[in-house]
C-alpha cells in the first residue's frame, strides 16, 4: 500500500465502484426476476403451466360469455380476445406487481443498499416474462385457427410491446413509490385496473367504438393501452373486416392499414414517455425515505 | 495519520417521525382533502445529533454504545440506506454492509441461489460470482446444505453464509452490525482472521458490537455513541472505558457502589493525584509520579480485625495491570478509627488506556476479604499513539533482504 500509484488506482477503483453501486444493473434485475419466478412457482415443475393457467381460464370464461351469452359477433373471437387479453393482463399485472414491489421487499430496502428502482422493474419484468411465455401459445392458437399472421403487420408487435413495456414501467414505478407512503395504493391500482380493462377493445370489437364516437374516435386512443391492445390485435388477428356469420363483413379492427397504428403508437410513446419522466421524478423523490417509511 | 478519508460524515443528524404518522392511506388523503398538509400530531425523535465521524482508509473502527444509542442508525446512514435529516455523508468505494442476520436472503431460495442474489445486491456481476462461489461456500462451511432453502438454516448457518458473501464481494468498506455474535467460536475465529486480513489489505471496517473485548482486541479506534451523539472517539481502550462508565458496568454486578460495610471496615474514598495530598488527577503520562490515597474506617463493631489493604489498577476487561498492598503487619490495626492509606508510585508505567482502581481490605490473618470497593473514575494514561496496552520502545530498521 506504500506505492502512491497503487493508492491512486485504488481510489479510482473505489469511486468507480461507488457509482456502480448506484446504477441499475441488469444482473441484479435478472436475479430479482428469477427470484420471483422461483419463489412463485417453487417446487412445481408445472410452473410454466401455472403461468398460463390464469389467462387461459379468463379467456375460457370470456369466450363462453361473449360467444354464447352475448354474441360479440367477431369471427375467430378466441384469437381476437386472447390477443387483447394477454397484452392488457401483462400491463395490469406488471403495474400490480410493481406497486407492491417496494413494500414487499421491505427487508431488503431497510438493510441493503442497492439501486431501489430495480424493484418495480423486476415486478414489471416478471409480468413480461409471463407474457413471453404466453405469446407463443397465442400464436399457435392463431395458426391452428387458420390465421396466417406471417406478414409485415406482424412487425407491429415490436413497437406495441415496446410501448407496453415503457408504459408499464412508468405507471408501475409511480405506484411502487406511492404505495410506500400510502399503503392502499396497490388496492386502488387493482380496482382501477378493473375499470380500465373496459376502456380497451378487448372483449368488444373496436369497430363498435368507431361507430359510436365517429369523429372523436381519436380520443379513444389517447389511452395508450387501447393503442397497445389494438396494435397487438392488428399484428396477430390480421383481418380488419372479416366476414361474419351472417355473410356480411364485420369491422373488428380499427383500421386495415399501418399508418393509423403507427400514429397512435407515436402518441402512446409520447404519453408513456412523459409518464416515465414523471415516474423518475416521483421515485427519486420518494426513494430516499423508503427505508424509513417501511 | 494523513490517510485518505474513506468514510466522511459531517454534522449528521437523523430525526425519526413516529411511524404511525408517516405511512397513511390514500383514502384518508382524499377524505382530508389533498390540500391539507397536516398529518396529525407527529412525534419526533432524534436518533443522531450532529455526528462527525471521519474514517481513514485501512482503519478498523468499533462503534459502541448502549441499546438505542443510534449505532445501527448511523451505520444505515453511512451505508446510504437512510437519508440524514441534516449533514453530509460521503463514502468512497464499494460498501458491503451486514446490517442484520442474512438481510437480503429469501427463505424460499436455496443457499446457492441466495449467494447469487445477495452478491448481485452487493454489486457483483454474475460471472464473478461463478468464480467465487466455491470459495464463498467453503468459507461459510455450508457446503452440504447449500442447495437447501435457507429458511431451514439455523441462525448461525445463516450468518456464516451472509458473512462469507459480504467478505467475498471484495468490499472497500465493510459495515457490520452485531451479527457476528451468532456464529460459534470456531467461526468467530475465522471471522477475526478474515477481518485481520482485511486490515492488512488496507480496507476499512466499521463494526457495531456489544462485545467490548473485541473492540480492544481488533480495532484501531473506538467510537462511543450515546443518545445519538458521539461521546468519545479515539483509542479503543478509552472508548470501552467511557462506555463502561456510561453503562455503569465498570462496577461489578451486585457489588454495592456505596461504602461496603463488611467485617466492620469501610472504604470511604480513594483519591488519585500526583503527590500525597495533591489535587485530584485523572490523566497521566508515563513516568509521572502517581499517588493513591485510600480513606478507610474501622468501625467500632463487636468484632474488629486487623486488615491488609490492597489496591489494583485494572485495564479493559478488568485485567489487573498492577497491584499494591500494605506490607504484612503494617496494615489497618484492629482499632476503630479513620485511617489514610497512601500508595505512592514513582513513575507511571508506559501504558495506554483507561484504568479503574479497585480497593480491597482483607483479614490480615485469614486472608478473607472484609470489604472491597471499586472506583470507576478512570485513570487515563496515554503514551505515544501506537495501539497496545503497553508502550514498548522498539527499534526498527528496514533493509533490503
Ligand atoms: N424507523 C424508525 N422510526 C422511529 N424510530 C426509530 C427508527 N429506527 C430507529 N429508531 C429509534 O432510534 C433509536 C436508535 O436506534 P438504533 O437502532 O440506531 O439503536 P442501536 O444503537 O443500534 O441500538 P442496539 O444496540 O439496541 O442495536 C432507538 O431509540 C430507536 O427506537
Ligand atoms: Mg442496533
Amino acid at each position: 500500500m506504500s506505492a502512491p500509484a497503487l493508492a491512486a488506482d485504488r481510489a479510482a477503483l473505489a469511486s468507480a465502484r461507488a457509482s456502480a453501486q448506484g446504477r441499475i444493473r441488469w444482473d441484479l434485475l435478472r436475479q430479482l426476476v428469477s427470484k420471483d419466478l422461483k419463489v412463485k412457482y417453487q417446487g412445481s415443475a408445472l410452473g410454466f403451466v401455472w403461468s398460463l393457467a390464469n389467462p387461459l381460464f379468463m379467456l375460457g370464461i370470456y369466450y363462453v360469455i361473449f360467444t354464447y351469452v352475448f354474441d360479440a359477433g367477431v369471427p375467430d373471437y378466441h384469437v381476437y380476445l386472447m390477443a387483447g387479453l394477454l397484452a392488457f393482463t401483462a400491463f395490469s399485472q406488471g403495474v400490480g406487481n410493481a406497486s407492491t414491489s417496494v413494500v414487499g421487499n421491505a427487508g431488503l430496502v431497510k438493510k441493503v443498499r442497492f439501486p431501489l428502482a430495480v424493484l418495480p422493474l423486476a415486478g414489471v419484468g416478471f409480468a413480461m416474462v409471463q407474457l413471453a411465455l404466453q405469446l407463443p401459445v397465442l400464436l399457435v392458437i392463431a395458426l391452428l385457427s387458420g390465421i396466417s399472421f406471417f406478414g409485415p403487420q406482424f412487425l407491429l408487435l415490436v413497437p406495441a410491446l415496446g410501448l407496453l413495456l415503457v408504459l408499464t414501467i412508468a405507471l408501475g414505478t409511480i405506484a411502487s413509490a406511492l404505495n410506500v407512503r400510502y399503503r392502499d395504493t396497490s388496492h386502488f391500482v387493482e380496482i382501477f385496473m378493473l375499470v380500465w380493462f373496459w376502456t380497451n377493445p378487448i372483449l368488444y370489437p373496436v369497430g363498435l367504438v368507431k361507430d359510436q364516437l365517429g369523429d372523436l374516435f381519436w380520443v379513444y386512443f389517447l389511452n395508450p393501452t387501447a393503442t397497445i391492445v389494438a396494435t397487438v390485435q392488428r399484428a396477430v388477428y390480421v383481418e380488419a373486416t372479416p366476414i361474419g356469420d351472417d355473410g356480411r363483413p364485420v369491422q373488428v379492427l380499427a383500421d386495415p392499414g399501418y399508418l393509423f397504428y403507427l400514429r397512435n403508437l407515436a402518441l402512446g410513446f409520447l404519453v408513456a414517455g412523459l409518464l416515465l419522466l414523471l415516474a423518475r421524478r416521483v421515485f427519486r423523490r420518494y426513494q430516499v425515505d423508503f427505508a424509513e417509511d417501511l | 495519520m494523513s490517510r485518505r478519508a474513506v468514510i466522511e460524515a459531517r454534522g449528521v443528524s437523523k430525526r425519526f417521525v413516529s411511524h404511525s404518522s408517516r405511512a397513511t392511506q390514500l383514502k384518508e388523503r382524499f377524505v382530508k382533502g389533498l390540500t391539507t398538509r397536516d398529518r396529525g400530531p407527529s412525534e419526533e425523535f432524534w436518533a443522531l445529533r450532529d455526528v462527525d465521524v471521519v474514517v481513514g482508509e485501512g482503519e478498523t473502527v468499533g462503534l459502541i454504545g448502549p441499546n438505542g444509542a443510534g449505532k445501527s442508525t448511523l451505520l444505515k446512514v453511512l451505508a446510504g440506506i437512510l437519508r440524514p435529516t441534516s449533514g453530509e455523508v460521503e463514502v468512497q468505494g464499494r460498501i458491503a454492509s451486514l446490517l442484520e442476520l442474512g438481510a437480503g436472503f429469501n427463505g424460499e431460495l436455496t443457499g446457492r441461489e441466495n449467494v447469487y442474489l445477495n452478491a448481485a445486491l452487493l454489486g457483483l456481476p454474475r460471472r464473478e460470482v461463478d468464480g467465487l462461489l466455491e470459495s464463498i461456500v467453503d468459507f461459510s462451511e455450508q457446503a452440504p446444505r447449500i442447495d437447501d432453502p435457507v429458511k431451514h438454516y439455523s441462525s448461525g448457518e445463516y450468518v456464516k453464509l451472509a458473512f462469507s458473501i459480504a467478505v467475498h464481494v471484495d468490499p472497500d468498506v465493510l459495515l457490520v452490525d452485531e451479527v457476528l455474535a451468532v456464529g460459534d467460536e470456531a467461526f468467530a475465529r475465522k471471522c477475526l482472521a478474515k477481518i485481520e486480513q482485511f486490515q492488512q489489505d488496507g480496507r476499512t471496517i466499521l463494526f457495531v458490537t456489544h462485545s467490548l473485548d473485541l473492540v480492544t482486541q481488533l480495532c484501531t479506534r473506538g467510537v462511543v455513541v450515546d443518545h445519538g451523539r458521539v461521546q468519545y472517539d479515539g483509542d479503543p481502550a478509552f472508548a470501552v472505558g467511557t462506555l463502561r462508565k456510561i453503562l455503569g458496568t465498570d462496577r461489578p454486578v451486585g457489588e454495592p457502589s456505596g461504602p461496603a460495610e463488611k467485617g466492620g471496615v469501610v472504604v470511604h474514598a480513594a483519591h488519585v493525584s500526583a503527590s500525597a495530598g495533591g489535587p485530584a488527577r485523572g490523566r497521566f503520562a508515563a513516568g509521572e509520579p502517581f499517588h493513591l490515597r485510600v480513606e478507610c474506617e474501622v468501625l467500632p463493631s463487636r468484632e474488629v480485625y486487623p486488615g491488609e489493604v490492597g489496591a489494583v489498577v485494572m485495564g479493559a476487561g478488568d485485567i489487573p495491570v498492577w497491584s499494591m498492598r500494605t506490607s504484612k503487619g503494617h496494615g489497618l490495626p484492629a482499632e476503630p478509627g479513620r485511617y489514610l492509606v497512601d500508595f505512592a508510585v514513582d513513575a507511571v508505567p508506559p501504558l495506554n488506556g483507561a484504568f479503574v482502581v479497585g480497593v480491597q481490605v482483607d483479614h490480615a490473618e485469614t486472608g478473607l476479604p472484609l470489604t472491597a470497593r471499586r472506583f470507576d473514575d478512570a485513570v487515563w494514561v496515554e503514551t505515544g499513539d501506537l495501539p497496545g496496552l503497553l508502550a514498548v520502545p522498539a527499534t526498527t530498521t528496514v533493509t533490503r533482504a
